[in-house]
């Protein structure tokens, strides 16, 4: 075969390489949903215990998905876990008083962070922490409260 | 035979392993190390690259989509016991990703392209061609072995990245199209699920380095052989041999550093 | 082109070379001196150390012990890289033509002199075609090494070993395995591009009169020694019993027609102590 047309089938070659590997990672691990930072703002938040609660967890206002957590640190100084997240510009305007919670899709789902705002005039913005949150529930810690209520008051 | 005497048959054998390991080691350093040859180089590359890329193309994806479609169907029976169908795409996405695509390209390869190399060069030295090249003063090492070695650690990870598309496909063509799953959920799941650094490119970073060793063994077989024509037969089934057990073990220990025991 | 650094007459001089496998010895002090611009024969029956040599002066093998000069020059100690650099004043003729299976007849004949040179692509072509003329297939450029007769395919091997224009050549066997034509085109080729390109050429062969026909000069090999050398005449006509009987093609003589084994009669059971019942 000509040495041009080797040159080609190879350039195709690795093209079809290089798009293959680009599709993975664009719809396969969805690059494309680490919300773009101009239409986004960053919140973060405090938690006592986020047990299972992974880095891409999504983030959700009544249900419907507004951003999701980009970073799970500690805080070294009031030993809590700080949730770092991107939300959506589209949603502007979370009072002051919103409530973050980690919840569970179904009983053994993934976990996930659930926003409900509150009624106060005042507004989140860029970078602003919510306060009010509720951890994790840990199905076993349930599961040894309610045994331990049932032992003490028969 | 007395004992003393198996020992020092199995000390004999022990020997040969060793020298044949330092052979081999000797080969991949002479041919990685040294100057890049920039007037010859990019086309000896390009040439093996057809001979083991393009040709390795048409069985990578055939078989990607049958394994896509088995995994898709396969995933969905086990699944749907558990009602989670929608984590499908996450299941079938994870498996090929970073294990079935890398590791079945990889053996594919081994068969396909590391054969012919062994082949190849068993051939050459059968027919003087690799003495020729020392008189006219070439090295054969530099000039067969260091573009066959750079071919195989570069074709790889592409191969394994299209396995895995066509695989992704078929996967798609089973469980959304056929079976019913939904699309949105199909993906969503999947991308919720997976992270660039640690999936997809370690998937890269292990079909590079099964390349590498698959070609290394080819064509250490190949340089290694008796030249004859059994002799070269026997080495072209060792290749196949050496290097799907290689892709295999390398396989365990590069998962175990990768994604640990956690 | 290069030109070895000599101050003697002798292209090669060889002294006291022992080369071996393990414990087999195959050349065991070997003394040969290749005179300049000559056609020197190597000769001796199969199996006797000749091709040896010739990978030995090649620097593809690597002597236990003795000297290989070379244009003056040791290669018995010379470095990898120096090895390479001095192999491009020889070339070499192997047994199979040894041509690249890969490439065409004139990329064959052009192959040393693209990873040799920076010539221009013109300049290369007037070059093959000169050395293709030269071994008469000036209009086979175009073919396949597989569409070549064995004949041909030396023919080539021939052009690609002297498009360097060396100072020495190394014939492998030139002419095992070839038709009585192939065998006159390959001699005469030889005798005229010794003389014409001011070459030396050492011949290594056990076909006896083709040989004797080109030779200035015979080295006879037996059992990792030369058993006799001198001017072809003189070799021929040799004294020396084993000399004699190898370049006259005798079935029987100190090389003995049979293996040896035990004694004929009585591994038949001929003899008559260990068959008493036979009859006598």
């Amino acid at each position: 075969m000509q040495s041009r047309a080797i040159e080609l089938a190879v350039g195709l070659f690795i093209l079809a390489g290089i798009l293959a590997l680009a599709f993975l990672a664009i719809q396969v691990s969805g690059i494309n949903r680490e919300f773009d930072s101009k239409s986004t703002y960053q919140l973060y938040a405090e938690f006592n215990n986020v047990a299972g609660l992974t880095r891409k967890a999504k983030v959700t206002v009544a249900g419907v998905q507004v951003g999701l957590v980009t970073a799970i640190t500690i805080n070294p100084e009031s030993m809590r876990a700080r949730v770092d997240m991107v939300i959506s510009s589209e949603v502007k305007d979370l009072s002051e008083d919103t409530i973050a919670a980690i919840q569970t899709a179904g009983i053994l789902g993934e976990k996930y962070i659930a926003l409900s705002p509150g009624g106060a005039l005042e507004t989140l913005s860029d970078g602003d922490r919510v306060h009010d949150t509720q951890s994790a529930l840990i199905l076993e810690e349930l599961v040894g409260k309610i045994l331990t209520s049932r032992a003490t008051n028969p | 035979m007395t004992i003393l005497d198996q020992i020092a048959k199995l000390g004999q054998g022990g020997l040969v392993v060793v020298g044949n390991l330092g052979r081999a080691g000797m080969i991949v350093a002479l041919a990685l190390l040294g100057p890049p040859d920039f007037r010859h180089g990019p086309a000896l590359l390009i040439r093996q690259l057809y001979s083991v890329g393009v040709f390795s193309l048409l069985i990578i994806a055939v078989s990607g989509l049958f394994v896509g479609m088995v995994l898709a169907l396969q995933g969905y029976n086990l699944l749907i016991r558990f009602d989670a169908v929608e984590a499908l795409g996450q299941a079938v996405s994870v498996t090929l990703v970073r294990e079935l695509g890398p590791v079945i390209s990889a053996l594919l390869f081994a068969g396909r392209a590391g054969s012919a190399l062994t082949a190849e060069i068993g051939l050459m030295k059968a027919t003087e061609q690799l003495a020729a090249m020392e008189v006219i003063g070439v090295d054969p090492i530099r000039r067969v072995v260091r573009p066959r070695l750079w071919a195989g650690i570069i074709a790889m990870p592409l191969l394994a990245q299209i396995f895995n598309v066509v695989a992704l496909w078929g996967a798609v063509i089973i469980g959304v199209g056929w079976l019913g799953v939904g699309a949105d959920a199909f993906w969503t799941n999947m991308q919720d699920y997976l992270e660039f650094r640690r999936d997809i490119f370690n998937g890269v970073i292990k079909a590079a380095v099964f390349g590498g060793v698959i070609t290394w063994i080819a064509v250490f077989q190949g340089y290694n052989t008796v030249p004859t024509s059994e002799g070269i037969s026997r080495a072209t089934t060792r290749t196949v041999v050496y290097s799907s057990l290689a892709v295999l073990g390398m396989d365990f220990l590069l998962t175990a550093v990768m994604f640990g025991v956690n | 082109m290069t030109e070895f650094s000599s101050e003697t007459s002798n292209l090669i001089e060889i002294n006291k070379l022992c080369f071996g496998y393990k414990q087999r010895a195959v050349l065991n002090g070997v003394d040969i001196k290749i005179p300049k611009g000559r056609v020197t024969a190597i000769m001796g029956p199969s199996g006797s150390g000749k091709t040896t040599i010739l990978r030995l002066i090649a620097g593809q093998l690597k002597a236990n012990s003795g000297v290989i000069k070379v244009g003056g020059r040791d290669i018995t100690r010379m470095s990898r890289n120096d090895l390479f650099l001095e192999r491009r004043k020889m070339g070499v003729l192997f047994q199979s033509g040894a041509l690249f299976t890969d490439l065409p007849v004139f990329e064959n004949v052009a192959f040393p002199l693209r990873v040799h040179t920076r010539l221009s692509d013109s300049m290369i072509r007037d070059i093959v075609l000169v050395k293709l003329e030269a071994v008469g297939l000036r209009g086979a450029r175009d073919l396949m090494p597989a569409e070549l007769s064995g004949g041909m395919a030396r023919r080539v091997a021939l052009a690609r070993a002297i498009v360097l224009d060396p100072q020495l050549i190394l014939y492998d066997e030139p002419f095992a395995g070839q038709d009585p034509i192939s065998i006159g085109i390959l001699s005469d080729l030889i005798k005229r591009l010794n003389s014409a390109l001011n070459l030396t050429s050492i011949v290594i062969s056990h076909s006896v009169p083709e040989t004797a026909a080109i030779a200035d000069y015979i080295y006879v090999i037996a059992r990792g020694k030369v058993a006799d050398c001198g001017p072809t005449q003189r070799v021929i006509n040799s004294e020396d019993p084993r000399v004699h009987q190898f370049m006259h093609g005798l079935p029987d003589g100190p090389v003995a027609f049979h293996y040896p084994a035990p004694d004929y009669r009585s591994d038949l059971g001929l003899d008559s102590t260990s068959h008493p019942s036979w009859p006598k």
